[in-house]
C-alpha cells in the first residue's frame, strides 16, 4: 500500500499540502464549511515548528498574514465567504506592498450571512478585485480533492515568485467531500527567488520598510505602472482543463466542483451520441480565454453552469465571440445542479 | 572636544513631516535613543501606523513596515511569533490604536504577546485634520464636534491604559507625558523598560504618551502644553498602571 496515499476531506488535503509546501504560519478565525483547516493547522503546525494562531477576527488574522510574510515565512490563511469579506483589506495591502501569502475561500451562499452550503457566488469577488484599487490576484480553482492539494502547493510557488497574494477559491462540497489523495513530494513548479526584501532586522545592510502609501507626486502612478508589469507577467500562467473539447458541438464551461459534474453529465452525452465537451478554468485570474474563444467559437452552443446567479459566463460571452449563442444554468444559495440536471439542458440546447 | 548631544544613529538624518511643536518628534528621538542604548537597532522591527506616523520608515533608521489603519498588533504578533529574538513594537495614535483598532490591540494584549507598543494620545485624530477622536475630552472642539465633545452623544474618552492593565497578558503599562524636561526623562524611562521587557522576554509592555497637537488643537506649542498638563492629565492620569516586570523575569529566570 502507498503510505502516502490517505483518505482525506478537502479541507484538511489543503491544510497539509500548505505544510508539504513549507508554509509556517497559519492564522484564520472559525467559520464553516472550512473549520477542518484551522483544527488541522492547530496541532500539525507544532509538529513542523511552525506558527498556529488562532486570530480574533478574519481582519486580524490576514494581518497576522502579512506580518508573518513580510519576515519571509510562508504564510496562509483560510475562511469562507463572510470572512473572505473582511480579508478583502489585508489582500489589497498585500497586492500593494507586494507580499507573498496564500488565502484559502471555501465558499458558502451569500449574500450576507447567506448560509453553510457550498456555492461559487464569489467568483466576482475574487476575480474583479475584492479589495480597493489596482490589483490582480491569481485565482485557482481544484475540481477534485488531489488536484486541491496540488494547487494549495502551487499557489505558495506563484506567491513567492510573484510576491502576491494567491486566492484558492473552491467550496463547501469540496472542503467537506473526502476522497483518496496520493500526496506528492513538493516540488517547486517555479524558481525558489532569494526573499531579498523582507524584514528581519537590518544586521549589516540598509534598513528596508515596507509599506503603500505613496503620497509623492507620480510616485503611486509609478508604483501602479510596476505592478501592471508584474500583472502582465502573471497572466501567463494560465491553467485550464478541456474533455471532449475538440468536435465539441455544445461546449459546457465550468470551474470547481461544477466542472467535475458537467464532466459526468458530457459522459451521459457522449453516451447518446451527443457531441459534449469541456471547458475548465482552473486558474479563474489569469483566466485561459484563448481556449474559451478557440472552443467556444467552434461550437454550435455553449453552456455555462455555475453555482451561482451567473457570474463566469460574464468572461465566457468576452472570449466567445458569437455571445448569443452562450446560455447559462445556475443554482445559488446553496443548491447544486446533478449530472442529470445538466444532461437534460444540454438535450435541451441541442435539439 | 567630546560631543554631549548627537543625533541617534537609530533616526536618519532628515526632517521630518511633523508640525511644529508636535509629540511624535519627540517620542520617535527618545524611541532612537533607546534602541541604541539597547544596542537592537539591527535586529528591531517597527510597524508604524496609519495617521501623522505613517511616514515613520523614513525617519527612523531600521526595518519599518507599515500596517494597514489599526492593524499593527496583528501585524507584530505574527513577526514577533515568526522571528522571536528580534524587537518588534508598534507605534500607534489614539484614532488608530483605541478606535479602528481597539480589537487588535486588546487581543495582543491579551494574548501576552512579547512586544512593546507606544501609544500616542493626542486627543483627535492629527492625519486627517483634527476629527474627534475616541480620548476627545468632554467639551474639547474637533472638526466634527465643533461646539465640544458632547458625551451625551458621543460618550466618554476612553482610558486605554486603564482598560489593558485589566488583562492578565500584560505586564507593564503606564502613562507619561512630555509637558517639561522631567517628564519627558520620565517618558525615556518608560519606552526604555518596555523595550527591555523584550529582550528579556518578559512580555507584553504598553506606554501612553499624552502628546501636544497644537496645529490642529489651534494653540501655540507652549499653549499645547499647557493644555497637556491642566486638561489631559486630570482625565488621563500619569504613572504606572500595571507592572509584573520583575515577577515576570523571576518566572522566566532572567
Ligand atoms: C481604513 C481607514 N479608515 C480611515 C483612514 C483615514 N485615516 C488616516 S489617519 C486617520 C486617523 C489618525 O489618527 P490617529 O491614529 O489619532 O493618529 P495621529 O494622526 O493623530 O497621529 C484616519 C482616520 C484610513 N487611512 N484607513
Amino acid at each position: 500500500m502507498n503510505k502516502n496515499k490517505r483518505l482525506i476531506s478537502g479541507n484538511e488535503a489543503i491544510a497539509e499540502a500548505a505544510i508539504m509546501a513549507g508554509c509556517r504560519f497559519y492564522a484564520g478565525y472559525p467559520i464553516t464549511p472550512q473549520n477542518q483547516i484551522p483544527e488541522y493547522m492547530s496541532w500539525r503546525m507544532p509538529e513542523v515548528n511552525g506558527v498556529f494562531l488562532q486570530a480574533e477576527s478574519e481582519l486580524a488574522a490576514i494581518n497576522m498574514v502579512f506580518g508573518a510574510s513580510l519576515t519571509g515565512t510562508r504564510a496562509m490563511t483560510s475562511s469562507s465567504s463572510p470572512g473572505i469579506s473582511l480579508k478583502q483589506e489585508g489582500i489589497s495591502y498585500m497586492a500593494g506592498c507586494e507580499l507573498p501569502g496564500v488565502i484559502v475561500n471555501i465558499q458558502r451562499g451569500g449574500p450576507g450571512l447567506g448560509n453553510i452550503q457550498g456555492s461559487q457566488a464569489d467568483y466576482f469577488q475574487a476575480t474583479k478585485g475584492g479589495g480597493h484599487g489596482d490589483y490582480r490576484m491569481p485565482v485557482l480553482a481544484p475540481s477534485t480533492i488531489p488536484e486541491a492539494a496540488e494547487l494549495m502547493m502551487a499557489a505558495f510557488d506563484y506567491a513567492d515568485f510573484y510576491r502576491t497574494p494567491v486566492l484558492l477559491l473552491s467550496d463547501g462540497i469540496l472542503g467537506q467531500m473526502m476522497e483518496a489523495v496520493e500526496f506528492k513530494e513538493y516540488k517547486p513548479i517555479k524558481k525558489l527567488v532569494k526573499k531579498d526584501w523582507i524584514l528581519d532586522g537590518a544586521r549589516n545592510r540598509v534598513p528596508r520598510s515596507i509599506f503603500s502609501l505613496m503620497t509623492a507626486p507620480g510616485a503611486l502612478e509609478k508604483h501602479n505602472w510596476k505592478l501592471l508589469e508584474k500583472f502582465s507577467k502573471m497572466e501567463k500562467e494560465v491553467l485550464s482543463e478541456t474533455y471532449l473539447a475538440e468536435d465539441a458541438e455544445i461546449l459546457v464551461c465550468a470551474y470547481g466542483i461544477m466542472g467535475r459534474i458537467g464532466k459526468a453529465a458530457i459522459q451521459m452525452a457522449r453516451k447518446e451520441g451527443i457531441k459534449a465537451g469541456l471547458f475548465r478554468p482552473i486558474t479563474l485570474w489569469p483566466f485561459d480565454s484563448k481556449t474559451a474563444s478557440l472552443y467556444g467559437s467552434k461550437a454550435k452552443k455553449v453552456l455555462v453552469v455555475e453555482q451561482n446567479l451567473g457570474q463566469m459566463v460574464e468572461d465566457i460571452k468576452l472570449a466567445v465571440e458569437d455571445s448569443k449563442k452562450v446560455f447559462f444554468h445556475g443554482r445559488p444559495g446553496g443548491g447544486v445542479a446533478s449530472k442529470e440536471d445538466l444532461f437534460e439542458k444540454i438535450k435541451e440546447l441541442i435539439k | 572636544m567630546k560631543p554631549v548631544y548627537l543625533k541617534p544613529e537609530s533616526l536618519k538624518d532628515v526632517v521630518t513631516s511633523y508640525c511644529p511643536g508636535c509629540g511624535h518628534g519627540l517620542v520617535h528621538r527618545l524611541i532612537a535613543e533607546v534602541i541604541d542604548e539597547l544596542k537592537v537597532r539591527e535586529k528591531t522591527i517597527g510597524i508604524a501606523p496609519v495617521g501623522c506616523a505613517v511616514y515613520a520608515y523614513d525617519y527612523f533608521n531600521f526595518d519599518v513596515a507599515e500596517a494597514p489603519h489599526g492593524r499593527p498588533p496583528a501585524v507584530a504578533t505574527a513577526i514577533k511569533r515568526c522571528l522571536p529574538d528580534r524587537i518588534v513594537f508598534t507605534y500607534q495614535g489614539d484614532g488608530d490604536l483605541a478606535s479602528i483598532g481597539t480589537n487588535e490591540i486588546i487581543h495582543a494584549a491579551n494574548r501576552g504577546e512579547n512586544i512593546t507598543v507606544i501609544f500616542i494620545n493626542n486627543a483627535n485624530y492629527g492625519m486627517t485634520g483634527g476629527q474627534m477622536a475616541p480620548t476627545t475630552l468632554p467639551g474639547m472642539r474637533t472638526t466634527t464636534t465643533q461646539k465640544g465633545r458632547d458625551s451625551k452623544l458621543h460618550g466618554f474618552p476612553l482610558r486605554v491604559s486603564e482598560l489593558l492593565a485589566t488583562l492578565e497578558g500584560t505586564v507593564y503599562i503606564e502613562r507619561v507625558s512630555l509637558i517639561d524636561p522631567a517628564n519627558v526623562i520620565k517618558t525615556k524611562k518608560a519606552i526604555k523598560k518596555a523595550f527591555s521587557n523584550q529582550l528579556t522576554g518578559t512580555g507584553f509592555s504598553f506606554v501612553e504618551v499624552l502628546s501636544p497637537c497644537p496645529v490642529n488643537w489651534g494653540l501655540k506649542p507652549l499653549e499645547a502644553l499647557k493644555f497637556v498638563k491642566d486638561q489631559m492629565i486630570p482625565y488621563f492620569k500619569l504613572g504606572i498602571l500595571k507592572d509584573k516586570t520583575e515577577e515576570m523575569k523571576k518566572e522566566k529566570g532572567a
